[in-house]
């Protein structure tokens, strides 16, 4: 379970609370207004930045003060989640070792977490030769040797168009439930959210809501809710 | 970010020690300079004609330069003709252009016996001499002219298309949209030029060494040289080093105070498409103009190139060897330079600290006879200087590059922190590995270019060299100013093209290694 315990924000006037729990292997959707704090929630998630007051306990431990990396964590962002001066393969690698220090047995890691998201003959190209689903793919399978419990997704694929989009949201779905992880994915398409998440966190008013189930929530959904799907 | 304790990194280590070196070379032999300076002594009357000479000098160079290169800029600016682009990359090459190979240029142009000198004489004109204060200005403008103009247009073609859209459906002469569009803007960028151009030129010394001298033409720079050199006067060095220090300073922060406001935003490159400037007159005038710009610039390029052709073959082995050695410190300036600036860019650009730049910029202010005066002071009563030229000479170039490379490097080594370090970050990629596998790939470029730059400004190094070096055991451009003294101009071309070919190389090596496979 991933507690957040009074967990308080604020970058200049700007003021987020969350006081809430997520089961662990739920897939959870944030969604709420832009500008509304979705981000910089899962920033606090990811260690990027430091909460004002408060906790974040996962399984019992207090990761409040741990570095990024040092969180039982994968997070993939809007972009950027390549390095362009490597091959898609060096870009797996390096959630095995940051530094490159690879073994035989690390390769053959590698090799298969691109086999399994279909980019087995795709090892040795740059991003540059890639598409754009493609580097979605290849920052997935960095995601399944890294073996984090703890899957963070902001805004992602907002890149691609809406048909791959959905099939790699769908991919992400299998794959985390293969590693038997907790997703978090914020997220501005209320399709996306009904698509993968079991669970939504609504955000606004300066506040991070306790999570709702999915369905209910659409079918009956709060004020903030409803002036945010429009 | 975790909250983490306040720790030595061996990022801060490397930046301090990196700070320490710069702040010695600048501050530090300023210190030792002010110390030695004996002021009781005062003034001579010499000493008060090289400042004279050095302030004058200085305005008009920037004074002819910036009026010039306004109309060049205007021409480039609504033109678009063929070669333009050859010719506005031909205008940055003065910049890393060896002074000695310069001046051997514009004296087989403007020389006694040049072109110049030949079509008057045709002419049964009286001829004009290149030596005085008359040299010193041309080759100043020579320098200066090209640099402010790519300044100018970049200001210019930094105005926005509209504006000359709204002016043509109003209906504006060509001479109202001067008044009401690039005045304005000329006004705001101007000063700053004006400044800048001065304040290299406050610090001339090959250019004075080669072309001016004697009590007319004798800057404060050669005047501290001589005190040095011939007359063994550390005292009287000291004294107008410390001058020249105040000189320089007093300069950099005028030309710091009309810059600062600038907005740096570079244009777009694009000549606006306008049909008032089409007339005949105003196409005859851009056209003379461009002419003018790029014969005076491209003449004595392609004089050193021309004179030089029969000499390079049958250089003499000494020239060779003092050529090998010119690389051989230039590569090593280079690494200096990369060694001290890289972990400046860092803390500035990670840690957002002011003070790496503030440190990189002293240099700016500081002279390389003067930061050689300094260290003749400190080092002469341990060492013999002439020992230590080619060490000292490598570190002083590094230092006097470091503010051009920290400009070409920051913005970069920012938009890399910018951009993948949260990525990098999550990974838990630090230390080394994040600056082998995120930071070196991504910022070639500009390395290529800072490396390029140094290795170039070193190879034509004609400063600190001069004062300290064996005359047997220089470099290059030490050779070639020995050869001229010594009147064996044949050889000296020959030298002067080898320089050039040497500088050139090396400058497009980095470049071009930086940009080949430049991880896309």
């Amino acid at each position: 379970m991933l507690r957040l315990n009074q967990l308080e924000i604020t970058q200049g006037t700007f003021r987020l609370l969350a006081d809430l729990s997520i089961p662990a292997g739920e897939k959870i959707a944030v969604i709420g207004a832009s500008g509304g704090g979705k981000s910089t929630l899962l920033a606090l998630i990811a260690g990027f930045i430091a909460p004002k007051s408060g906790q974040l306990i996962w399984q019992d431990n207090d990761i409040t003060d741990l570095p990024p990396a040092k969180r039982p964590i994968s997070m993939i962002f809007q972009d950027n989640n390549l390095f362009p001066h490597l091959t898609a393969a060096q870009n797996v690698g390096l959630g095995i070792s940051p530094a490159l220090r690879l073994t035989q047995e690390d390769h053959t890691k590698i090799t298969s977490a691109l086999d399994r998201v279909g980019l087995a003959d795709m090892a040795t190209r740059k991003p540059a030769a890639l598409s754009g689903g493609q580097i979605a793919r290849v920052a997935l399978a960095r995601l399944l040797v890294q073996g984090n419990t703890l899957v963070l997704l902001d805004e992602p694929f907002a890149a691609l168009g809406p048909a791959m989009r959905a099939e790699m949201l769908d991919l992400v779905s299998e794959l985390v439930s293969e590693i038997g992880a907790t997703l978090l994915m914020v997220s501005h398409a209320p399709e996306d959210a009904k698509r993968i998440a079991d669970q939504v966190v609504l955000v606004s008013d300066g506040i991070a809501h306790v999570p709702k189930r999915t369905k209910d929530l659409f079918e009956n959904p709060p004020t903030a809710m409803r002036e945010w799907i429009g | 970010m975790a909250r983490r304790a306040f720790t030595i990194s061996p990022l801060g280590l490397w930046g301090a020690a990196s700070a320490a070196l710069l702040l010695f070379l600048t501050l530090g032999t300023l210190l030792a300079v002010a110390m030695k300076a004996e002021f009781t002594q005062g003034l001579g009357r010499a000493d008060i004609s090289a400042l004279c000479f050095t302030l004058t000098q200085a305005f008009f160079s920037a004074l002819l330069s910036v009026a010039f290169a306004i109309p060049v800029a205007r021409a480039l600016a609504r033109r678009q003709f063929w070669g333009r682009q050859i010719l506005i990359t031909l205008l940055g090459a003065p910049f890393i252009l060896p002074v000695i190979v310069a001046v051997l240029g514009l004296l087989a142009v403007f020389g006694r016996n040049g072109l110049f000198n030949q079509t008057l004489a045709m002419f049964g004109i009286e001829t004009v001499s290149i030596y005085g204060f008359s040299g010193v200005l041309l080759a100043h403008v020579f320098f200066n002219l090209p640099l402010a103009t790519r300044l100018i247009l970049q200001a210019w073609l930094a105005i926005p298309s509209e504006r000359y859209r709204l002016a043509q459906s109003l209906g504006f002469h060509p001479n109202d949209v001067f008044r009401q569009i690039e005045l304005p803007m000329l006004r705001e960028v101007v000063p700053g030029i004006f400044a800048i151009v001065f304040l290299i030129c406050t610090t001339s010394f090959a250019v004075a060494l080669t072309l001016g001298g004697g009590p007319r033409a004798t800057t404060l720079e050669l005047a501290i040289y001589q005190a040095l050199r011939s007359d063994f006067d550390p005292g009287k060095a000291a004294l107008l080093s410390s001058i020249q220090f105040a000189l320089c300073t007093l300069a950099a922060l005028i030309a710091w105070y009309f810059t600062k406001q600038q907005s740096t935003a570079a244009g777009f490159d694009r000549v606006v498409q306008r049909t008032d400037v089409n007339t005949l007159p105003l196409r005859m005038i851009d056209a003379s103009v461009i002419a003018f710009a790029a014969m005076f610039v491209i003449l004595p390029l392609a004089m050193v190139v021309e004179r030089g052709l029969s000499g390079i073959l049958t250089l003499p082995s000494v020239v060779w060897v003092a050529a090998l050695r010119s690389v051989v410190m230039a590569l090593a300036s280079s690494a200096v330079m990369l060694a001290l600036v890289l972990p400046l860019a860092l803390i500035a650009a990670r840690r957002r600290k002011a003070w790496p730049e503030a440190v990189a910029y002293l240099s700016v202010s500081a002279s390389p006879l003067v930061i050689g005066t300094g260290l003749f002071i400190l080092l002469n009563p341990y060492f013999s200087p002439r020992d230590l030229a080619l060490p000292i000479t490598i570190f002083v170039n590094a230092a006097m590059s470091i503010p051009f490379a920290l400009r070409a490097l920051l913005p970069e080594v920012r938009a890399v922190e910018a951009t993948w370090s949260p990525l990098a970050d999550q990974l838990g990629m630090r230390g080394m590995a994040r600056f082998r596998l995120m930071l070196l790939p991504r910022i070639r470029r500009p390395m290529g270019f800072a490396l390029g730059l140094t290795a170039a400004l070193s190879m034509g190094d004609l400063g600190v060299v001069a004062l300290f070096a064996d005359p047997d055991a220089g470099t290059l451009p030490l050779m070639i100013f020995r050869l001229m003294g010594a009147y064996r101009m044949e050889q000296a071309a020959g030298a002067a093209l080898l320089l050039l070919m040497l500088s050139l190389t090396m400058f497009m090596g980095f470049d071009r290694g930086g940009r080949q496979n430049a991880a896309t």
